[in-house]
């Protein structure tokens, strides 16, 4: 299993993805977003931070990057393709994940764990979460409302395209476990084809106990046993 | 141009140090001249006042590498890894611009931290605010609050920890006080010393601009009515480039090009040029042509004085400056080539064909003028007779009280706004007695707190200094770590008022014979005077940055009760003392009386042997008894927990009000199980230590016999409501 994880101007989230890819010996290059060429790669993934500061739209700028065409072409052969936060910001600026990230619902930035019900088991990203569906991450942002009209949202729910939705420890969804206004409690959604993924949480910050959690490990297991 | 009174006054010079400047370089200054030494004469640059008293501070222990002096100082933590660490205050321009002035102290303290080589690991803050009432207090806290966030999460250093407090005399002066903290190795660490002759002067980083024009020195200045006039001074931060600035820089330093290094923080290039090369005790030329400017038509005074943010200036190795460019250029930075070292031990600027300035460094540097201002000695408050009957108030009542007093209450909604596990070291967060962050790859770790108490100091300086120090030494004891240095930033009022002054050096002697005792030197800091508005002074607030080593981090321990059935037991000998207290502050409106005194033998004694409880692993958990006393501390430990506890009636000749809730120093709160309870008692007992058992674990509730009983539940509202109510839209 090969991996590339793109590095834009203010990434900041792209040593800790590096750290847990590899602590689950998943083999990972460092690509910068100028580059012209995406090596060989089994997954790519675009790492949380403030890319361009997020001055302008977040993830606006960095989806006109160079390396992009080359990551959507990656894609279209069917290679896996996961967006973290800034990452999913970034998805959903290039159009290969439909709806977009508003500010919190409160206006401020979010840092905390969350309890989160793994709404779809069947892909590659998340078939390891049988063993465990409902999960603690930590979220970090201050966009993370994903919005989508009434049509996108039944289109998600009746293909069963969202991965993730905010709840509580016994799986409850509902607007006092939605911390930050999404449509349907929505953390994270799936492409069509399942073989991208857009998340708001940070699974590679739970990847062991002295981190308050490991159940972010269980998403590098699964990509490391790909289906 | 004829440099007139006011001009000089505006300048924030004296006319005796006028004077001064004119013997020194024997005429008279041009106006561009004239800016540079306000720029480097006054309080916020050159310590005038607080040089003399700051000699008395420990600087050395043996873990220090580098102790003040730096752009930061340095501790050594073994295995060729280096702690890099300081904290400065922000406090006049977060009152202007709440925003932008706290956004700003972080991205100066953190350019300071990489400056040295370092890659910053986490940052802390200690905040004052005036009181909740007041008109301008939630505005302040929001922004600042917001700009400490903003840029922190922007360039993704975890903010893991620090203090928040409210009292009236921070009304019209706020403090913000930032810290970072990072991570090097010892045998590669940067200096800002300059050495050799015609090497190459290079700025990087943003274009200047007008912003924080003359910043120091307004920072060298009380406000007065019209402190909102200011706002122009005040930077305007950009964690985006800062965020390029530190990668380009940390890339250019994995090799040799360097030989030294500054950042443009407060004075800007005047300063950073300065420090440099007088440091190295040689010449700079800068063409001032040359200086990347984000307005047209900028003249050579705006360029020296402009504080605009995320800027550096680099000496390096002669062949090197393509290596340098490149890397600059890959992010994005400007780059730029703007003079040389010289040997004329003058710094020499020129503008457009023709020499606008030729200055002696020295009249910049070793002969600014240092004062020996008078000070007024303080006198110890008396013990008054205490009238009202205590005994009317309920003891559950006064918990309840303190416990969602703002001062004491939760933090949550400050530092659920601050990203703080990002780098995935964040092993304890904010919340508990201090953060600790793991040395990334290793399972060592480094535990950070920043605590103050301006109460304490008010009531007599001496105690509160050695109080301050005591709590930071504590709070490092408290999970684990072996504490090994402080930095302080030292907020006071005008230093030309003999009582400020007198606040002054007694903090300062109560910081150093706490320091010096308990061998944790200060390696770094900064004085923030003048914190002053319509002649009102802030209470005198010292802020010490603590930080110490976990070297196995299996023997890090925390504060949260882990389970039922056991003991808790106070380490240290309670004598009711309720002067200063939360009790008599919160809940009775009492002021007087003087502060806690520590004696520090005990306070090491007792440090001590907690450490050794530690490392035999028979502890469960650790507090230390600070604001509040006993059963505030003991609520924090069950609620952190989720567990309950059954407090049984102390004997002894104290009433239960000054037993529970006096704030006598140098105590902890230890959970221990009923197995380890002998060997526990007999380690104390060896070491002298005094040690109460009061009460034992149990679920749901902290009940005290025949007395009260409440769920946690109900105290858990208690303690996390008020930010999220005070805010509430």
């Amino acid at each position: 299993m090969k991996s590339s994880v793109i590095v834009f101007p203010g990434s900041n989230c792209d040593r800790d993805i590096a750290v847990a890819l590899e602590k689950f010996k998943i083999k990972n290059q460092m690509v910068w977003h100028n580059d012209a060429n995406l090596p060989k790669s089994d997954l790519v993934v675009l790492p949380g931070g403030f890319s361009y500061g997020d001055y302008l739209r977040t993830g606006c700028i960095a989806s006109k990057s160079r390396i992009i065409d080359e990551i959507i072409n990656h894609t279209k052969k069917g290679g896996l393709l996961l967006g973290i936060c800034n990452g999913f910001q970034i998805l959903t600026e290039t159009g290969l994940l439909p709806g977009i990230l508003l500010r919190n619902k409160e206006l401020k930035f979010i840092s905390k764990n969350v309890f989160l019900k793994v709404t779809n088991l069947d892909n590659n990203f998340c078939h390891n979460y049988k063993k465990k569906n409902i999960i603690k991450l930590h979220i970090a942002h201050n966009e993370g409302n994903y919005f989508a009209n009434n049509d996108l949202l039944k289109k998600l729910e009746d293909q069963n395209l969202i991965a993730f939705k905010y709840s509580d420890r016994n799986g409850n969804i509902n607007d006092n476990t939605n911390p930050n206004g999404s449509s349907n409690n929505i953390a994270g959604i799936l492409n069509s084809e399942k073989n991208i993924l857009g998340m708001m949480p940070h699974p590679e910050r739970m990847i062991e106990p002295l981190l308050s959690g490991e159940d972010g490990s269980l998403m590098f297991e699964s990509l490391f046993n790909k289906k | 141009m004829n440099i007139s009174n006011n001009l000089i006054e505006s300048h924030g010079l004296k006319k005796d140090e006028y004077k001064k400047i004119v013997n020194l370089i024997g005429r008279k200054p041009n106006l561009l001249e004239l800016g540079i030494f306000s720029a480097m004469w006054n309080e916020h640059c050159s310590y005038k006042s607080s040089k003399k008293f700051l000699k008395k501070l420990a600087v050395k222990n043996k873990n220090v590498i580098q102790g003040p002096g730096e752009n930061a100082g340095v501790i050594d933590i073994g295995d060729d890894d280096a702690i890099v660490f300081k904290i400065e205050s922000h406090n006049h321009p977060s009152f202007i611009e709440p925003y932008q002035g706290a956004a700003t102290g972080v991205g100066g303290i953190l350019r300071d931290i990489f400056t040295m080589g370092a890659r910053p690991i986490a940052t802390l803050n200690s905040l004052h605010f005036g009181s909740p009432e007041h008109p301008k207090t939630k505005n302040l806290l929001n922004g600042v609050v917001s700009g400490i966030g903003g840029y922190g999460n922007c360039i993704g250093i975890p903010n893991v920890g620090g203090e928040i407090k409210f009292n009236s005399s921070f009304n019209e002066n706020i403090l913000v006080n930032a810290m970072a903290v990072g991570l090097i190795n010892k045998n590669k660490i940067f200096y800002s010393k300059a050495k050799g002759i015609n090497k190459s002067v290079i700025y990087v980083g943003s274009k200047t601009g007008r912003d924080g024009i003359h910043g120091a020195s307004m920072a060298s200045a009380e406000f007065g009515e019209n402190a909102e006039e200011k706002k122009p001074t005040v930077q305007v931060g950009d964690p985006f480039t800062e965020k390029l600035l530190l990668e380009a820089c940390l890339e250019l330093m994995k090799d040799d090009s360097i030989i030294s290094i500054q950042d443009m923080g407060a004075a800007g290039l005047t300063s950073s040029s300065v420090e440099m090369a007088s440091k190295g005790k040689i010449g700079i030329e800068i063409d001032l042509d040359k200086v990347p400017c984000r307005e047209k038509k900028m003249t050579p005074y705006e360029m020296m004085l402009s504080e605009s943010q995320e800027r550096m200036l680099l000496i390096i190795n002669n062949g090197k400056e393509k290596t340098a460019e490149k890397i600059f250029r890959k992010w994005n930075l400007d780059f730029s080539i703007i003079g040389k070292t010289t040997n004329t031990n003058n710094l020499v600027l020129n503008f457009k064909g023709s020499q606008v300035a030729n200055l002696p460094l020295s009249s910049l540097s070793t002969d600014v003028p240092l004062y020996d201002r008078k000070w007024k000695k303080n006198t110890l408050p008396k013990k008054q007779k205490f009238l009202e009957n205590l005994e009317k108030i309920k003891i559950l009542d006064c918990l309840k009280k303190i416990l969602s007093s703002p001062n004491n209450s939760e933090k949550k909604w400050v530092w659920q706004q601050y990203d703080h596990t990002v780098m995935g070291d964040t092993v304890q967060k904010p919340g508990g007695d201090s953060a600790v962050v793991r040395i990334h790859g290793k399972n060592k770790g480094v535990a950070l707190t920043v605590d103050s108490s301006s109460h304490y100091c008010k009531a007599f300086p001496l105690y509160g200094g050695k109080q301050v120090v005591c709590e930071a030494w504590r709070n490092l004891i408290s999970v684990g770590a072996k504490p090994i240095a402080i930095t302080n930033c030292l907020n006071f009022g005008n230093p030309e008022k003999e009582t400020v002054m007198g606040q002054f050096v007694e903090c300062v002697d109560g910081i150093s014979q706490a320091c010096t005792y308990l061998d944790f030197p200060v390696v770094s800091g900064n004085v923030s005077f003048y914190n002053e508005t319509n002649n009102k002074s802030i209470e005198p607030t010292p802020t010490i940055g603590g930080v110490g080593l976990i070297n196995d981090l299996k023997n890090m321990i925390s504060q949260n009760i882990k389970g039922t059935e056991n003991y808790i037991l106070v380490i240290g000998k309670t004598a009711g003392h309720l002067y200063q207290s939360e009790l008599y502050r919160e809940v009775i409106g009492f002021k007087n009386g003087p502060p806690p005194e520590i004696n520090l033998f005990n306070e090491k004694n007792n440090g001590m042997v907690i450490q050794k409880l530690i490392s035999k692993k028979i502890v469960k958990s650790v507090h230390d008894i600070s604001s509040g006393g006993i059963l505030v501390a003991l609520t924090e430990m069950c609620l952190a927990g989720n567990i309950g506890v059954k407090i049984k009636t102390p004997n002894n000749n104290m009433t239960l009000h000054e037993y529970m809730f006096a704030e006598d120093q140098s105590r902890y709160l230890i959970e221990i199980n009923e197995e380890n309870h002998e060997n526990v008692s007999k380690i104390l007992k060896e070491n002298s230590v005094h040690f109460d058992i009061i009460g034992k674990t149990q679920k749901e509730k902290i009940e005290l016999s025949n007395n009260f009983s409440i769920s946690l539940n109900d105290l858990k509202m208690l303690f996390s409501s008020w930010f999220y109510n005070y805010n509430k839209v």
